[in-house]
């Protein structure tokens, strides 16, 4: 096969990634216009960032993204880590296929479905709608992005290391939290970070649960640029893509290192012998 | 009372033979099934304190499922199984007083070798200020004083085979399980880790129960021999009386290199058969085992070395057979002569190579004589 960069694949490559990025490029580009007019270029300044850090509504979004990132990431962790272990280990058991479907299943339903039937659960269930439900809105999905992280690593844990330690005196529970999680703490860290990019930057679930109380800045955003877009939505909007780029890559990475070096090592067990 | 101090007094380390004698481990007609799959049959064993007890047998035939259930990681669909007189089956496994060495050592990857070993005293009732005493006891054991900082995947494969025995042996167990210990090593290393391996354990007087299905690393660290198959159990006896007196075509083949030869008894007299098994060859003649009946099916069983050859008819010779040299192996120590009898039977007769420049007595396509006495071959009814 010829493995050359030809033409063909260079051209493909060019079109491929600037159909990805060519808005986000432009988007951040702006970002740093001098002029109020989104659309005629001015001279560089950051004075949007500075006017942005002033604009009290976005800061109260902010803070409030933040912490339904944080809160619904770890609560997504902790119940996708457990789903994934029992999928994993649990053998099988009555509805395990059923199970496994269930949790696999917001991956491919639309969001406005998850955020309208959410909706409907908070109402009938007379849930007071704000932070706390769109906590709970957001562990609902990302809880199942975290299992797939998460499972996958368990698939290629070895089980014997588990039953060496109940056979050295460990409880169950024990020889979870002392052995497997600190194996599998990369997959769960990567899991962690994938929940929190998922949370950060979702519009249509965080609209469905949310009440008068609470804005999230994906909504403040798009309720902004409803009356225009303004220069501040640009500088805001590339401080969003850094985190989330950072939360992505780093949990890649992190996924794909443990297991690049676990085969490294298990390359270096073979050859010592 | 040590195996060492037995054998100084002469004594013979056999408690099996006692009657009083209270075995350490007693499987009581244990059955295993997984689904349909019976993986242990009423399987019934005992096994005594300070033993170093094989289980040997082809892959499959229940070897390691017997071990996962003396360790408590299985639980047997029917029978008991019984440990110093207690029945352990509703004990899990983190409070029965059996460590396991796992085939794949099972080592803690993010925890350094001497954490490892300290693992399991850290979750026993051992004060503090004695585990690391300990740990450093072990470490010497094993000869891995100078390893202790280092990770698992810093050490080498016979090292951390090595790690896996010191931590499954922190604990004192009553009794050790090994699942192939020794199956990652290669040849050399594995030899001598078996003595070493015989030496920790008459050290320690820990029973040990392992399994393999290399025939001769059972033969050598063993004091019985179970060999298994399908879940049964064929034989249980010292590896010399596996070797020298099989019960059966299954174990004599199993074990060792052996000719079989399928007849049946013509007459029986004074502990003497004779076996027809082919026309126009001689009977052969061998000692009867007991309550061997005339005409029954059976095998005639021998070992290669047992086998002398000969140009000339040997005179007084219970068994003599004509044949023609069709190959020989050079093993070194020994030749292996394949001997083609009239019939058309194969015949492997193994003859020691005393000196190192004498050429080969006998070579292709000779005409030969194999002889054995009347005490050198077994019948084998079963
Ligand atoms: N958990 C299990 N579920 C189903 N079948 C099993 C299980 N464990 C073992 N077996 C079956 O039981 C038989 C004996 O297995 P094992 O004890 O591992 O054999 P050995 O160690 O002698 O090679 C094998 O045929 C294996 O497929
Ligand atoms: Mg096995």
């Amino acid at each position: 096969m010829n493995r050359r960069f030809s033409w063909f694949n260079a051209t493909s490559l060019t079109l491929g990634f600037a159909f990805l990025y060519l808005p986000i490029l432009i988007l951040v580009i702006y970002s740093f216009n001098e002029s109020k007019l989104v659309t005629v270029w001015a001279g560089f300044s950051t004075k949007w960032y500075g006017e942005l850090f002033r604009n009290q509504a976005f800061m109260d979004a902010a803070i409030v993204t933040l912490k339904v990132a944080v809160v619904s990431s770890t609560l997504a962790t902790i119940l996708g880590t457990m789903a994934a272990y029992v999928l994993v280990r649990g053998g099988r058991f009555m509805g395990r296929t059923l199970f496994s479907g269930m949790i696999y299943a917001p991956l491919v339903v639309p969001d406005v479905i998850t955020g309208l039937s959410l909706l409907l659960l908070f109402i009938s269930i007379g849930l007071d709608r704000g932070v706390g439900t769109i906590v709970l809105a957001h562990a609902t999905f990302s809880m199942c992005y975290v299992s797939v992280v998460v499972s996958s690593r368990l698939v290629s844990f070895d089980r014997s290391l588990e039953e060496a330690a109940l056979d050295l005196g460990c409880t169950p529970w024990d020889a979870f939290r002392s052995v497997t999680l600190p194996i599998i703490a990369p997959a769960v860290i990567a899991g962690w970070l994938l929940a929190f990019t998922l949370s950060l930057d979702d519009l249509v679930i965080a609209s469905f649960a949310s009440g008068p109380s609470a804005t999230t800045l994906p909504m403040k955003i798009f309720s902004a640029v409803r009356l225009g877009v303004s220069p501040e939505i640009n500088a805001l909007s590339t401080i969003l893509i850094s985190i989330v780029t950072v939360g992505v890559v780093t949990s890649s990475l992190l996924t794909k290192r443990a297991s690049v070096r676990r085969q490294q090592q298990e390359r270096a067990a073979i050859a010592e012998g | 009372m040590s195996r060492d101090a037995a054998k100084a007094r002469g004594e013979v380390f056999a408690p099996w033979l006692d009657e009083n004698a209270e075995p350490l481990i007693r499987f009581d007609r244990v059955t295993k099934k997984f689904g349909d799959f019976v993986a242990i049959d009423d399987l019934s064993i005992d096994i005594y304190e300070r033993e170093f007890f094989a289980l040997l047998g082809p892959s499959g035939c229940g070897k390691t499922t017997l071990m996962r259930m003396l360790a408590g990681f299985e639980t047997p669909t029917t029978g008991k199984i019984m440990l110093a007189g207690k029945n352990i089956g509703p004990i899990p496994a983190n409070k029965r007083p059996v460590n396991m060495m796992f085939q794949s050592y099972a080592l803690f990857p993010h925890l350094t070798v001497a954490d490892n070993i300290a693992f399991g005293l850290k979750r026993s009732d051992m004060p503090k200020d004695q585990i690391a005493a300990r740990v450093d006891e072990m470490l010497g054991l094993v000869q891995l004083k100078k390893f202790g900082g280092r990770k698992p995947h810093q050490i080498s494969g016979g090292q951390r085979q090595r790690v896996a025995l010191a931590r499954a042996l922190a604990k004192s167990p009553k009794l050790l399980l090994l699942d192939e210990p020794l199956a990652a090593l290669d040849r050399k290393l594995r030899e001598e880790t078996q003595f070493e391996l015989m030496d920790i354990q008459e050290k320690l007087g820990t029973t040990f129960v392992i399994v393999t299905h290399d025939q001769e690393e059972a033969m050598t660290v063993a004091s019985r021999v179970a060999v298994m198959d399908h879940g049964q159990l064929i034989q249980v006896a010292t590896p010399e009386a596996i070797y020298e007196t099989p019960n059966s075509r299954y174990v004599a083949d199993f074990i060792g290199d052996i000719n079989l030869i399928e007849g049946a008894v013509k007459s029986v007299a004074r502990d003497i058969a004779e076996i027809s098994w082919a026309e126009s060859m001689e009977p052969l003649r061998a000692t009867a085992p007991e309550g061997l009946t005339k005409g029954a099916n059976c095998c005639f069983a021998i070992r290669p070395e047992k086998v002398s050859i000969s140009a000339e008819r040997p005179e007084k010779a219970a068994n003599a057979l004509p044949g023609k040299v069709i190959d020989i192996g050079y093993l070194g120590n020994m030749s292996t002569y394949h001997v083609e009898l009239a019939n058309g039977q194969m015949v492997k007769a193994q003859v020691p190579n005393q000196n190192r420049l004498s050429r080969h007595a006998f070579t292709w396509e000779d005409a030969v004589w194999v002889s054995f006495t009347a005490t050198a071959g077994l019948v084998l009814t079963a």
